[in-house]
């Protein structure tokens, strides 16, 4: 067993935070008055129905836009050093860069020698079971490959907050429970403040201490179920607890009108 | 990879084409003081080349070609990536470009060579000027193309403006700068061709007209013969640099 880590100070605070997109008439409401906060090495789930407004969330949170109302508390980047790493759904990689040029992409960024940025890399590719795929470009991997490579990426930052967008959908099902493991022990021996985007509810219920059920666009904060399983958890533990039943079940309660609204718009 | 190679078949039809010439030159349907058969340009062109003449009006117009080619594409690029990626300085400089880009620059060789005289900057200079805007247009399109997620990543790990110039920017556009590049060695062949025909004392193009004029028409052939090899010579060139420059794109 791992002993756990005491958290990083590293708290996330999102308050009465909107978003509006121009569209092509007038405008369009992805977020309306989103408000959370996330304590320092929590590990908080996030599920709502697509479209919601989750990935403009994590987006936010990131620093890559601003909201268009309210306000975010989180650990400003320091230079040279990437406090906050964003896993992205979707693309995820640079194709021009190979594997490791890909992952050492913070590093280089960041006030690290050459030798120091491959030793990082070469041991989060491992991680992630990618070491022998190093000087491949990302179009010589699948798909999951690839969403591996960017976790990798993330790792090797060494961030205090990890903002993940669903970084699991497209792995198939094997690989995704052993990432799942893998992040789980990372986190328990870092304890770094996690947002982890998801649509499935067994891996929100696996993974985290919170679940947030967002609901359909515009996003809102519609409900919040505290995961109160043991840890670690095994596969095994989780999923013979009678509580992971009854939390599948009250999430679904949640979500179910949520994703029905979703599939009317 | 391994399939079937038509590779053979790209020798069949100019060798065909060449055949059917021989025989009507040789039968006469074709006129052979317009049309000499293919074998006897190439006796010319072998005693050009022998006499060193040949030689000679190749490595003048490939050097104006190259210098003009190096001179309008290096800073096309860097500034096409910059108009890609900066807003502002689009809105600035594209009327000018959208005005400039479809002028057939020839017309203004007159112009370049009352400024610059009939010399070899002359030259360098309008080979330069009509291949910029086509490869400034490619590369700026090339960025804009880019999806947003790729500047996304670099953004959201730690790059500046420098970084997303050089990791995003320039390997993104790389596969429309060299779409660029490829028309823009077409135009340099003819340009460069025409503006030796129009004002010069060596080249290809010199070589072509001095032969119409004196009745030379073997070598005239001779001139057009080495311009299309150039051409194809130059396509090879550039295909070879393609591959080196993007290692990262998938064979097919
Ligand atoms: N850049 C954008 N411009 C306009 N609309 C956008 C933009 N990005 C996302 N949207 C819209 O905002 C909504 C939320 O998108 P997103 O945050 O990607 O949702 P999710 O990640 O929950 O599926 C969607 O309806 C999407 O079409
Ligand atoms: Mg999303």
């Amino acid at each position: 067993m791992i002993a756990t880590a005491p958290p990083r100070v590293a708290p996330i605070t999102v308050r009465g935070v909107g978003k509006v997109y121009p569209a092509r008439r007038g405008s369009f409401v992805a977020l309306h008055d989103v408000s959370f906060s996330v304590a320092p090495g929590e590990f908080c789930a996030i599920i709502g129905p697509s479209g919601c407004g989750k990935t403009t969330l994590l987006h936010i949170l990131a620093g890559l836009f601003p909201a268009s109302t309210g306000t975010v508390e989180i650990p400003p980047q320091e230079p040279g050093r990437l406090v906050t790493a964003l896993i992205f759904q979707g693309i995820s990689t640079l194709p021009w860069l190979t594997v490791l040029q890909n992952t050492e992409y913070g590093l280089r960024h960041m006030r690290v020698s050459p030798a120091e940025r491959r030793t990082r890399a070469v041991e989060q590719l491992r991680r992630v079971g990618l070491d022998r795929f190093v000087d491949a470009f990302p179009h010589q991997l699948s798909e999951g490959m690839r969403q591996r490579v960017s976790i990798a990426r993330a790792l090797a930052t060494d961030p205090d907050v990890l903002l993940m967008d669903e970084p699991f959908a497209n792995l198939d099902e094997q690989n995704r429970l052993l990432l799942q493991d893998e992040l789980l022990r990372l986190w328990q021996e870092n304890r770094q403040t996690v947002l982890f985007v998801t649509h499935s509810l067994d891996e929100a219920i696996r993974l985290s201490d919170r679940v947030l059920v967002m609901t359909s666009a515009p996003g809102r904060i519609k409900a919040e179920v505290p995961v109160r399983l043991a840890r670690p958890r095994e596969f095994r533990s989780v999923r013979q607890d009678p509580e992971y039943g009854a939390l599948s079940a009250k999430l679904w309660e949640a979500l179910r009108d949520e994703v029905l609204r979703a599939r009317q718009t | 990879m391994n399939g079937p190679s038509y590779r053979w078949l790209a020798v069949i039809s100019p060798l065909g084409l060449l055949l059917v010439w021989e025989i009507l030159s040789r039968t006469g349907v074709a006129d052979p003081r317009f049309f000499p058969p293919p074998s006897t340009i190439i006796r010319t062109l072998a005693d050009m080349v022998r006499s060193g003449e040949l030689p000679f009006h190749i490595g003048v117009s490939l050097r104006r070609i190259l210098i003009g080619f190096v001179l309008g594409s290096v800073p096309a690029v860097l500034l096409g990536l910059a108009m890609g990626l900066a807003r502002p300085l689009r809105a600035l400089l594209m009327p000018i470009v959208a005005a400039i880009y479809p002028i057939p620059k020839i017309a203004i060789y007159p112009l370049i060579i009352f400024y610059l005289g009939i010399g070899e900057a002359s030259k360098v200079t309008i080979v330069a000027l009509s291949i910029f805007f086509l490869v400034l247009l490619n590369t700026m399109a090339g960025v804009l193309g880019l999806d947003r997620a790729y500047f996304n990543i670099a953004r959201a790990y730690g790059a500046g403006a420098r970084s997303i110039f050089t990791t995003v920017a320039m390997p993104g556009a790389m596969p429309q700068i060299f779409t660029g590049l490829k028309l823009a060695m077409g135009f340099a062949l003819i340009v460069i061709v025409g503006a030796e025909l129009l004002g010069s004392d060596a080249g290809i193009g010199f070589l072509i007209w001095r032969s119409y004029q004196i009745f030379a028409i073997e070598a005239m052939y001779v001139g057009l013969l080495v311009t299309a090899m150039l051409g194809w010579l130059a396509t090879i060139a550039l295909d070879w640099l393609e591959r080196l420059a993007m290692p990262w794109r998938p064979t097919n």
